[in-house]
């Protein structure tokens, strides 16, 4: 056990390191995984002063609860989350988009993700973690990452190595903004569907079903008719491809996805929304909007410099 | 040859080559797949090769759909037969606790289970690709007679190590996983291991598979 470490008293629901993911490897059957919402993964390294690829716990509904241990540690979050900070007399609420100073005993609660699904704590410093390729994100599935590729588990340690200088407080103004509209590029089987089933999906409301993880999000709603085939031969997919199996419910693939598949890409969610959609928690409302390449291009154009422009606000 | 290259969303590149699924198309998928990997294009995130499809993710914040078109359609591909073969042997129990489907493929396929596995061991096997999960590989293929369809309510958990079988494929679970094909045995042999990071599969897209039947008691004694 090393000088500075964090103690879980509770993991909470979903709690895993991730970090920007591992490419190069869907051939041999490995997503990307990585953070999900990887804007605000990046702003949680920033405030920190962690460099931007650094790994970070990301947490999902409910996080962990961890209590610390050793020198002064800075540490932030992002998301939507309630949070306390237990000190030795007092309890403080948390603020998201803020680092803040841990000492010696002092605990973090991360309670809740509030109307969204995932979180990101950062901390200031070299977390002790195994990489594979390249990339320490956990990928429970394949049981590869850091952590022997598991979720955080009660009563287990977190050591840091190293804790970064900074002690100063840094804090951003930020207010994730909530979208119902996701926005699609049409898939490489949307013909495959009758004319009333594209109607529907691009103009009728779906739920986010409670059978939604990192590998995918199942939404329910009117069904989307096929008139040609309900599969068809197995091929690549990536994140963001929208399948409709038989039952014409549709799946969007998240980070952790299998590698092929065989039901028909109705659509593809645009690289500057995957950010929002991951956030829709169960029994969130969601509508398609389609627009063209172009647009798409210009679109993630925007969604990144305004992540470099936040990104330089916090200097 | 690719016959058509679509866009997959806004990062990626859907290569079109033809309808078949055959040897000779996903050599020809396979043949890109490892002259793209060879060039090392930067802004290249991934390549998914499938049976007759080649999926080329990339990386919107350094390239875009019509600049790495130019450059793939642009690319030499050599035509020499780069596909180093490798033939894998992979032992199989048939036990009835393995066999998870033995009595509904029989009834699947009218064939008593003896003639099944005769026709399953009798044969030399080419993987087409791999994933799905981590270093499942998809194998073909499978005489007429042998092709039964999916089960009507896949598995929540097929057991690692299973073989099983659905349409002209055979495949091995490499992990505990959700699945849908017709369970026919368990291998011993590790198909999948995350420490090997520069070749964490032991069966690539181009490699012949033989399967081995071995007893019981040889399973419980495997020895890699």
């Amino acid at each position: 056990m090393s000088k500075n470490y964090f103690q879980v008293i509770r993991a909470g629901i979903n709690t895993t390191f991730q970090d920007e993911g591992r490419k190069n490897l869907y051939h041999v059957g490995i997503p990307f995984s990585g953070a999900m919402d990887k804007r605000n993964y990046l702003l949680s390294n920033k405030l920190v002063g962690n460099k931007i690829n650094s790994p970070a716990l990301e947490f999902a509904y409910q996080g962990p609860l961890l209590k610390y241990f050793g020198n002064k540690i800075n540490i932030a979050i992002t998301g939507e989350v309630n949070f306390k900070i237990k000190k030795k007399d007092i309890i403080i609420d948390g603020n998201c988009y803020q680092s803040l100073n841990l000492e010696n005993g002092d605990e973090v609660d991360i309670l809740s993700t509030n109307k969204s699904v995932y979180g990101y704590l950062a901390i200031g410093g070299q977390i002790d973690l195994k990489y594979q390729w390249s990339s320490c994100s956990t990928n429970t599935k394949a049981i590869i990452g850091a952590n022997d590729g598991k979720k955080l588990e009660n009563e287990q340690v977190i050591n840091i190595l190293k804790l970064n200088n900074q002690s100063v407080e840094k804090k951003l103004n930020y207010i994730n903004t909530k979208i119902e509209n996701i926005r699609i590029i049409k898939g490489t089987n949307f013909d495959y569907f009758s004319d009333k089933g594209k109607k529907i999906f691009l103009e009728k409301e779906f739920i986010v079903s409670k059978l939604t993880d990192r590998m995918g999000m199942r939404l329910e709603g009117p069904k989307i008719e096929n008139v040609i085939d309900t599969n068809i031969k197995s091929e690549g997919l990536i994140k963001g491809v929208i399948q409709v199996p038989a039952d014409g419910n549709p799946i969007v693939m998240l980070s952790d996805h299998g590698t092929i598949g065989g039901y028909p890409k109705i659509g593809v969610v645009i690289s500057a929304d995957y950010d929002k959609l991951v956030q829709l928690s169960p029994g969130s409302k969601i509508k398609f909007k389609q627009v063209d390449l172009s647009s798409a291009e210009n679109l993630f154009k925007l969604y990144d410099l305004e992540t470099q422009n936040l990104i330089s606000q916090i200097e | 040859m690719i016959k058509n290259i679509l866009n997959l969303g806004d990062a990626a590149l859907y290569c079109d080559f033809g309808k078949d699924v055959n040897r000779e198309t996903n050599t020809q998928v396979i043949r890109y797949f490892k002259s793209i990997q060879k060039e090392n294009i930067v802004s290249i995130n991934n390549l998914s090769p499938s049976y007759n499809k080649l999926i080329i993710s990339f990386d919107l914040k350094k390239t875009n759909f019509k600049d790495l078109k130019k450059i793939i359609e642009n690319l030499n591909i050599t035509n020499e037969d780069n596909l180093k073969n490798k033939k894998i042997e992979v032992p199989v129990c048939c036990d009835e606790n393995f066999a998870l489907d033995i009595v509904r493929l029989e009834k699947k396929l009218n064939l008593k289970r003896e003639k099944i596995y005769e026709n399953f061991f009798s044969k030399e096997f080419f993987c087409y690709m791999t994933g799905f999960i981590a270093g499942m590989p998809f194998l073909g293929d499978l005489s007429e007679n042998m092709r039964a369809k999916r089960l009507e309510t896949p598995r929540v958990k097929v057991p690692k190590g299973s073989v099983a079988l659905t349409e002209q494929f055979a495949n091995i679970y490499t992990f505990e996983s959700p699945g849908g094909w017709n369970v026919i045995g368990n291998s011993p042999l590790t198909i999948f291991d995350s420490s090997k990071e520069t070749n964490p599969n032991l069966i690539n897209p181009g490699d012949i598979v033989l399967f081995k039947e071995i007893s019981k008691k040889q399973y419980e004694n495997y020895n890699e």
